[in-house]
């Protein structure tokens, strides 16, 4: 196997160092300058921060069944070239991803592409119907090894449902990752409640709807003693329970998008659906307190929620479009001008909310591992002087519905190391 | 004037002082010998209907006949919410007909906004209702009506006390009603049961009451808006029964009005709901004008927009001294 010489990269930001990749591991850390061997190539990282592979909680690859939107392959490429070195693929397919087939399937695409690992999340019900449970057990001891099980983009409404489905996990040690989303409360709903959904005649989603089902499911979580993930926190009444519930030593974990770190509910003004998704960009309150959360630690985790659409479902009136965003080939970027830029967090913490923390939340082995001598190779080499426009056709994405369209964003990912190869060199695919 | 008439939000109060004096100007011309004037002769004006409302087409088509425009109506057989034809397809048809001008009705909020700046078409949008978001053409008759009964049909409306009634959650036309008459110098106070404002309302520049007794003394003008009987059904309020008790405008409740008011409806009316028939057949109920005021305003609207004309009743006498 090809040994790879990394020369000057600076591991989460400190003394630049040379990182010599062998056999799929990080075989040696050397002082910088130091010779290459010779069968080894060279990958010139002088200024360019080194951090452990991204990892991603939340992911829609679509496939099977909507192959126009993304295919394994195409959503792992663009995983590629936004950092990551694994994804977790979410369960909302077609059919769903809630029998050992479907989950299996899914993890095979993943390992034939061969361009970061990808774990299927399961559904915690059959069809995310939310009637019964579906074969969880299955799905974790099928090849796929499924730890996180969602019905996302549904609620597990059903407070029994969830309970059992908090307790049934603890047998191999999964998580149920809630969509929080109260039904009665966001029946229509089409953008945050609150002056801007008033003045645009748009049917409201209330924070509380996200909150009630917090508050009850950390309930639930700490009742049975099962393990809570939180998808997409998008308020800060949700902050305010999750910290308080970790606080009592509640077994939650929480995620928070890109999007929700830096985009509100006045882009709806434009009624353009780029904007529209689900849970919905909030206030401008909210943004600062999801950036202070993550900041100390209260949400574990950044997750893309990457949720490709066909130009159709969003290039029509507001009310008729598809929820969602294109989330993995700028997700690092959006951190970094949020997160780093404004001096919320150093690249020790990037490392942590980005990779460390969510690789531990999947279970995973091999990710989210210190840069360290004998660890497995997956890293990621950014330059964070750079800056790009964002050019939703330049995107590796099978979908176009980046709401970053034409925004100048810093940090550029350079080379993304997947299991000791390269998946991208000079910012391109390898 | 803008190019579109999208929301209220678009108009200054001399935009819309313009578009009152216009429609006045339009009143008086059309009554006259000359019934219909050639200002917009080989202009196209597309009615794009997504959602029924005979009323408001009649209305339109009216007045773009009264200005001697073509006009297409084009009924769009269900929104793409209810996966008709796309908003986009449709919008290309319709440019590739030549419309100058589409007047569209959408059950969607914010449609005509997407149809104006999505790059789809090239001509004028004007709004005839979208969702619950906006009815800027229903305002400016509102407007006009309130004007001509309470300042004398000239300027703009400083001071005029303006009461809407109902279920301001789900009303284009009370939030363009809003928009507008605050740009014109009223004061407007809300008066609904606490469901039916939307959260976030506090921001309106309008006062909010919860009670309809508490303002009638003082108020000229009060406009009722329908209140659909199903909002029951999501507990917006009990029954219809006690919400006519509680918000309906009676014939007692009209008498504690000042001698001057006016009782305003967008109608079609819910008789016995949130209007008692007297109420609706007594001389200061306007609605009949209203009807009447919506053809000149929409005209108004329609040649400031395609006319193109700056001095607008300028060209107006000339047109008239000429054709
Ligand atoms: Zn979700």
């Amino acid at each position: 196997m090809t040994t790879w010489h990394i020369a000057g990269a600076q591991p989460l930001g400190g003394e630049p160092v040379d990182i010599v990749i062998s056999d799929g591991i990080i075989s040696a850390i050397l002082p910088t300058g130091s010779t290459p061997a010779t069968n080894s190539t060279l990958i010139e990282a002088r200024g360019l921060i080194a951090l452990p592979g991204l990892v991603d909680l939340h992911t829609h690859l679509r496939e099977p069944g909507r192959e126009d939107a993304e295919t394994v392959e195409s959503g792992c490429r663009a995983a590629a070239l936004g950092g990551f070195t694994a994804v977790h693929a979410m369960a909302n397919t077609d059919p769903v991803a809630d029998s050992a087939g479907v989950v299996e399937q899914v993890w095979r695409l993943g390992q034939t592409a061969g361009l970061c690992d990808v774990h299927p999340v399961g559904a915690v019900t059959v069809g995310l119907q939310g009637e019964r449970l579906a074969e969880i057990g299955a799905m974790a001891d099928s090849a796929a090894r499924v730890r996180i099980f969602s019905d996302d983009g549904h609620c597990v409404n059903d407070a029994l449902l969830m309970r059992r489905a908090l307790e049934y996990t603890k047998a191999f040690d999964g998580v149920v990752a809630q969509h929080a989303q109260e039904k009665r409360l966001t029946e229509g709903a089409q953008m945050h409640e609150g002056v801007v959904s008033s003045r645009l005649g748009l049917t409201g989603w209330p924070a509380v709807a996200e909150e009630a089902i917090i508050a009850r499911d950390v309930l639930l979580a700490e009742h049975v003693d099962g393990r809570l993930h939180v998808c997409h926190v998008s308020t800060a009444g949700s902050v305010e329970i999750i910290r308080h519930a970790k606080a009592r030593g509640v077994k939650v974990t929480a995620e928070v998008t890109p999007h929700h770190l830096m985009l509100t509910d006045d882009l709806v003004e434009t009624y353009d659906p780029v904007y529209k998704v689900n849970p919905p960009l909030r206030t401008a309150r909210d943004v600062v307190a999801l950036r202070a959360a993550l900041a100390d630690g209260t949400i574990d985790a950044v997750a893309t929620d990457h949720a490709p659409h066909p130009s159709e479902s969003k290039d029509c009136e507001w009310a008729a479009a598809s929820m969602g965003m294109l989330g993995l080939e700028t997700a690092l970027s959006v951190v970094i001008e949020t997160m780093v830029n404004t001096g919320l967090m150093g690249w020790a913490d990037v490392a942590d909310r980005m990779s460390i923390r969510p690789a531990r939340i999947g279970g995973l082995q091999g990710q989210g591992r210190p840069l360290a001598v004998g660890e497995p190779a997956n890293l990621v080499l950014v330059d964070a002087g750079a800056t790009w426009v964002v050019d939703p056709a330049a995107m590796a994405s099978r979908s176009r519905n980046t709401p970053y369209r034409a925004l100048t964003l810093p940090g550029r990912v350079v080379a993304t190391i997947f299991r000791g190869r390269p998946t991208v060199l000079e910012g391109r695919l390898a | 004037m803008t190019r579109h008439l999208l929301s209220c939000e678009d108009l200054t109060a001399e935009d819309a002082i313009l578009i009152l004096d216009t429609a006045k100007r339009l009143g008086e011309l059309s009554t006259g010998p000359m019934r219909k004037l050639p200002t917009l002769r080989g202009r196209t004006v597309v009615n794009l209907f997504f959602e029924d409302s005979t009323r408001t087409r009649i209305s339109f088509e009216a007045a773009a006949k009264r200005l001697s425009a073509d006009v297409i109506n084009f009924a769009a057989k269900g929104s793409s919410v209810e996966k008709g034809e796309s908003l986009k397809d449709t919008a290309m048809t319709l440019e590739a007909m030549g419309a100058d001008a589409v007047v569209i009705r959408h059950p969607a909020s914010g449609a005509p906004y997407r149809l104006a700046n999505a790059g789809w078409i090239g001509g004028s949008v004007i709004n005839a209702g979208d969702g619950t978001h906006a009815h800027p053409t229903q305002a400016l008759l509102d407007a006009y009506t309130m004007r001509d009964h309470l300042r004398g049909g000239t300027g703009d409306l400083q001071g005029l006390r303006v009461c809407i009634v109902g279920d301001i959650l789900h009303s284009r036309v009370a939030r363009s009603n809003v928009s507008l008459l605050t740009t014109l110098g009223a004061d407007v106070t809300l008066v609904a049961p606490p469901t039916l404002l939307p959260i976030g309302v506090e921001e309106w520049p309008a006062k909010i009451s919860y009670s309809l007794d508490d303002h009638l003394p003082e108020t000229d003008a009060l406009m009722m808006l329908r209140v659909q009987n199903e909002r029951m059904n999501s507990a917006y309020f009990p029954s219809a029964r006690e919400y006519s008790r509680r918000y309906g405008l009676t014939a007692s409740r009209m008498s504690r009005m000042p001698e001057h008011s006016i009782v305003l409806h967008p109608g079609p009316i819910n008789r016995g709901m949130e209007i008692a028939s007297e109420v609706a057949d007594s001389p200061r109920a306007v609605i009949i004008e209203q009807v009447r005021n919506g053809v000149i305003t929409r005209m108004a609207v329609l040649y400031l927009l395609l006319g193109g004309s700056e001095s607008g009743l300028g060209d107006l006498v000339d047109e008239e001294a000429t054709a």
